[in-house]
């Protein structure tokens, strides 16, 4: 998710993990094209997205995971994410947050929205890969979790 | 005559948690009235009081996005199918 949302820096990226069905594990990442190609906006790509739901849905999967990325503001929704998510969301998913504006540190947060509230949740990082950046995660309600250097 | 309509996460409070329900119409604005009527809201979420589709809803019939194909004036046939998404979108 960091590497999809630094490459497409300065405009926002957005994309998916989809896990099986009523598991809420996420197992593909499906990095997708950020339709409005803007540095304020991202849409999913009507075309592709439908050609994704049709693979998820063959394979009985569904969305766990929801990102997009922040270019010049924090990793937090935002109005509209919040007002679009909860008029036509996908309920089931943890929203992630990430920004890219600093190019060294990238901040990560996620989040579930629902009726125009938005609860922050704990993450953490399991087996981290080589080389990464910083990664600095922002307080939780129930934990605050550093990892990787 | 039988459509085929895949139903999202979000919208399955109206269908009784079904994710896959069918209903008839020549057209998709006839389709989503005659959906109505089993799956009471459906239709609200969906279509606007003016008679337009919802701005981050995507309505699409078989694989085309009904926006290029008429909207909801969009024609059916039997065995079609449609499928009704969140647009997923967001902005800072």
């Amino acid at each position: 998710m960091v590497a999809h949302a630094r490459a497409d820096h300065p405009d926002e990226a957005c994309g998916l993990i989809a896990g099986p069905e009523g598991t809420g594990e996420p197992t593909r990442h499906i990095p997708m094209i950020n339709a409005a190609r803007s540095t304020t906006f991202y849409e999913f790509d009507a075309e592709e997205w439908k050609r994704v739901y049709d693979q998820m849905w063959e394979a009985d999967e569904e969305v766990v995971v929801a990102y997009h990325s922040h270019t010049a503001t924090e990793a937090y929704p935002s109005r509209s994410d919040t007002g679009i998510a909860s008029e036509m969301g996908l309920p089931q998913a943890h929203y992630v947050l990430l920004t890219t504006r600093d190019p060294d540190v990238a901040e990560i947060r996620s989040f579930r929205i629902s009726d125009g509230e938005v609860t922050e949740e704990p993450i953490e990082v399991v087996g981290a890969p080589d080389a990464v950046q910083t990664y600095k995660f922002a307080h939780s309600p129930d934990s605050t979790v550093y990892d990787c250097h | 005559m039988s459509i085929e309509v895949r139903v999202p996460t979000i919208l399955r409070s109206h269908t009784g948690g079904q994710k896959l329900v069918s209903g008839d119409g020549d057209t998709l604005a006839e389709l989503f009235d005659d959906l109505d009527t089993a799956h009471t809201g459906l239709k609200g979420r969906i279509v606007t009081d003016e008679g337009a589709l919802h701005r981050f809803v995507n309505v699409y019939v078989n694989d085309e996005d009904v926006r290029f194909i008429g909207g909801l004036e969009a024609k059916l046939s039997d065995g079609d199918s449609v499928t009704i998404l969140p647009a997923v979108a967001g902005g800072m």
